[in-house]
């Protein structure tokens, strides 16, 4: 006990040493581990594999990002990846919008709770079962086919509008509550104001409110783009034949056997989401995050 | 805020069709494990309990589950620890390169988890040289539920502020004293709603867990995946498919009716 109370002294005495305890474990392993581990990933990307063994070989060279740029395959695929990530935020940011208003701003504080309670929750549903579950429903004798076919339309089937539907699905949450926060910072006042000076509700949300809320859409955007840009599952399960980057990386660590490759192809996501964020910084969507 | 009938009847109208949709498939999921047609055919010719207890005696989705739980359970542990102590280092101190650190814990479920998983999986076999096993799964899944727990210490630390440990040491409490009698009793709520979030959390991963996880294991969501494209097997994997929503929508909503201080933030 006295031991006990004396380092416990001690400590109290030293702010900068208990600090320096706390973030001991969390530094070493975020910082050391983790960050390493990046590194380590980006540094493999300039050697290449053994096209028999599969064996990296520590070799310096840009062959890698050679055949990533000059490879037509590799740039169509890249090219609909940004594309499928641009149309899922387009589409994400138009159906959030419209909730997002009536949560913040016409719902009673208690419907407010169990609103943003309902939205939030299904966020955590494995998305491995959300995507499985829009397999299902976008089957040839699914709820979809059944609910269309009475209008004569039909399920577009497995392939890319089904990956932009069911990512738009996935990541619909992510849009939403950053949207909501930053219509609940947006004082009713202003858009009152706005109405008693004249101005129509289409003229008060080009002029007021989506102005004032484009950094927290944006914010909305970096998540939608990003989980866009990495994905690799929802594309195999309901996405047919069609590839995205991820299942460039996947293949190229499974049966190609070529880890600097995949890590090559890795750093494209990565490369485009820092070109994303150093955009979008002046805009103060960091904020919103 | 004024606004005419029409926009609101327009707007609720958005509403409650967005929220239709974002429910919709999870429910279909949890009928579909009833729907005795093994195609799943809609609209249900029958219900039949069958698939149920056929999970209950298949061995592998018994022992994905047990996987699961197992690194659910360890990944949470360490990043209640992790997680805390980041937490109270953040918020109650000042110090160069903070916004870093921040950034740091962070940075583990901004990145695409496919960048974090392979380069866990360099790291372990090629830097490490260590086999890959339930153990790998486990720190790849502590490091990216780290934030979860921090979010949540974080937000009731900033509640909270530092008054009542300083009264307690004023009375002659140590700090080992005051964080047991003071501190830890004000924090349990949201420790309880961190945990549960990060164990939620690792429950569904499957990005990460398939480039860490040792070759022959299967965490529930990998045994989906690898049983998704066998016809035979899809009425069972219906099943695991609701198991998996109702353990890890319940206890998000048992968080978040704990904490009442996450509601307003997102995943992250």
């Amino acid at each position: 006990m006295t031991a006990g109370r004396s380092t416990s002294a001690f400590l109290n005495r030293t702010p900068r040493l208990r600090l320096g305890l706390l973030l001991s474990a969390p530094m070493l392993w975020l910082g050391l581990a983790y960050l390493g581990a990046l590194a380590a990933l980006f540094i493999t990307a300039f050697w290449h594999a053994d096209s028999f063994t599969g064996k990296v070989i520590t070799d310096w060279s840009l062959d890698n990002f050679e055949t990533l740029v000059t490879d037509s395959v590799y740039r169509t695929i890249t090219f609909r990846t940004i594309a499928i990530a641009a149309g899922v935020t387009v589409i994400d940011a138009i159906i959030a919008f419209p909730m997002a208003f009536y949560m913040a701003k016409i719902a009673s504080p208690r419907a407010r709770r169990i609103l943003v309670i309902a939205v939030l929750t299904p966020l955590w549903a494995s998305y491995l079962v959300k995507a499985y579950s829009w397999r299902t429903m976008l089957s040839g004798n699914g709820v979809l086919h059944w609910m269309l076919d009475p209008i004569g339309l039909d399920t577009p089937g497995y392939g890319l509008t089904a990956t932009v539907i069911t990512l738009s699905y996935l990541w619909l949450p992510f849009m939403i509550l950053p949207i909501y926060a930053g219509l609940e910072r947006l004082p009713d006042s202003l858009v009152d104001a706005s109405g008693d000076l004249g101005a129509r509700p289409a003229r008060t949300f080009r002029s007021v409110v989506l102005p004032l809320t484009f950094p927290a859409i944006v914010a909305g955007s970096i998540f939608t783009f990003s989980l866009t840009l990495g994905d690799y599952i929802t594309v195999k399960i309901v996405g047919g034949t069609s590839q995205m980057l991820g299942n460039v990386v996947y293949d190229n660590i499974g049966a190609a056997n070529n880890l600097p490759f995949a890590a090559t192809v890795a750093t494209v996501p990565v490369v485009i989401m820092l070109l994303y964020l150093a955009a979008v910084r002046r805009t103060g969507a960091l904020e919103n995050l | 805020m004024r606004l005419s009938r029409t926009t609101r009847v327009v707007l609720l109208t958005a509403l409650v069709v967005g929220l239709v949709v974002i429910w919709f498939p999870l429910l279909l999921v949890l009928l579909n494990s009833f729907n005795a047609d093994t195609t799943f055919g809609w609209p249900p010719s029958a219900l039949t309990l069958e698939w149920w207890a056929r999970v209950a005696t298949n061995q592998g989705a018994l022992n994905a589950l047990w996987t699961s739980v197992q690194a659910g359970l360890a990944a949470t542990v360490i990043a209640l620890v992790l997680g805390t102590m980041a937490a109270f280092a953040l918020q109650r101190y000042r110090f160069f390169g903070r916004d870093t650190v921040s950034l740091l814990i962070i940075l583990p479920i901004a990145l695409p988890g496919i960048v974090t998983g392979i380069a866990l999986n360099n790291a372990f076999r090629t830097i490490l040289g260590i086999n890959l096993g339930l153990f790998t799964a486990i720190v790849a899944h502590a490091t990216f539920c780290i934030v979860v727990v921090f979010n949540n210490v974080v937000a009731r630390l900033r509640r909270l502020g530092g008054n009542l440990q300083e009264a307690s040491m004023d009375l002659g409490a140590s700090g080992f004293t005051t964080f047991r009698l003071v501190t830890f009793p004000m924090l349990r709520s949201a420790l309880l709603a961190g945990g549960l979030l990060a164990f939620a959390l690792s429950f569904d991963e499957i990005i990460v867990t398939t480039f860490t996880l040792g070759t022959g294991l299967e965490t529930l969501p990998i045994w989906i995946l690898n049983n998704l494209f066998r016809p035979n097997q899809t009425p069972v994997v219906n099943v695991v498919a609701a198991i998996l929503i109702l353990v890890s929508t319940v206890p998000v909503y048992l968080a978040q009716r704990l904490s009442g201080d996450t509601a307003s933030g997102g995943r992250l």
